[in-house]
């Protein structure tokens, strides 16, 4: 009885061994950084996700946004134009949003009139237009990637995306490991 | 700290970011925190509710003591010590 009792005891402490040991490699490879997979092209939902990246950043949080489908027309610059579409591309850029100012609401746009009153509500409360947020998400260093595939699927071209200092075009695998090494990773 | 003790603080910088909404409040305490010495007391007014919540959370994050908040008439001053 007492032999067995030893032996439980070693296999005990061999296991809390192992344990500390797995704790603190997953504390050493998860870093203070948010990934956020953003896929909708909502303006509310864009909006939701560059207020919680610039509370992060002010918090000394990494940022790494990954954009992805919808959410590739509120990186469009509405001032740049890419030559060479196919007539599908066209189609599609013609009916998407062109840039963050000209999103939808997802709920409540009323034919454009509920983002108007959403943007002139924020105004006058003091909320940072969409045009601040990008602007301080750059002076913070929030990282962005634009999702190379669905920019091609959507038919959109590198050349008329926004000027971001921080700006990469990559896959879902780039997005997957940044999130592997994040301590927190969302979808929007 | 009570009330008269925050008043009587010596402080080095005061942020007013009455005029922004969350997170803005936010953003202007972190630009502010690099201009001050380590034990400096900053002070940030806000007419933002959720911002009396928010900076102490910061503070926690950040290792900074934060110190209390006094309200006044449609806005707030909270104060924090850098650390």
């Amino acid at each position: 009885m007492e032999k067995l009792g030893e032996i439980s005891m070693e296999k005990l402490l061999a296991e809390l061994e192992t344990l500390k040991a797995q704790t603190s490699r997953m504390e050493n490879s998860r870093k203070d950084q948010l990934s956020i997979a953003i896929v909708s092209g909502d303006m509310d939902k864009i909006l939701a996700g560059m207020i919680i990246s610039l509370a992060a950043a002010a918090m000394d949080t990494q940022v790494k946004l990954f954009f992805s489908f919808w959410a590739l027309a509120a990186l469009r610059d509405p001032k740049k134009k890419a030559k060479g579409k196919d007539f599908i591309s066209k189609m599609f850029g013609f009916m998407l949003p062109k840039g963050r100012n000209k999103l939808k609401l997802s709920r409540l746009n009323m034919c454009g009139m509920g983002p108007m009153m959403i943007k002139s509500l924020m105004k006058k409360q003091g909320v940072m237009s969409l045009d601040e947020m990008f602007k301080e998400a750059a002076e913070l260093g929030i990282e962005i990637t634009v999702c190379e595939m669905s920019m091609h699927l959507m038919g959109f071209k590198k050349e008329e995306m926004i000027d971001y200092p921080n700006l990469r075009f990559a896959g879902a695998t780039t997005f997957v490991a940044d999130a592997g090494e994040s301590s927190m990773q969302w979808f929007i | 700290m009570t009330t008269e003790e925050l008043k009587g603080l010596k402080v080095a910088k005061s942020v007013d970011a009455r005029g922004t909404a969350c997170p803005g409040p936010l953003l202007e305490a972190k630009k502010a925190i690099g201009t001050i010495n380590v034990g400096d007391v900053m002070e940030v007014l806000s007419a933002d509710e959720g911002t009396k919540i928010d900076i102490p959370k910061w503070c926690t994050k950040q290792g900074h003591e934060f110190l209390g908040s006094i309200d006044e008439n449609g806005y707030f001053k909270v104060y924090l010590r850098k650390k």
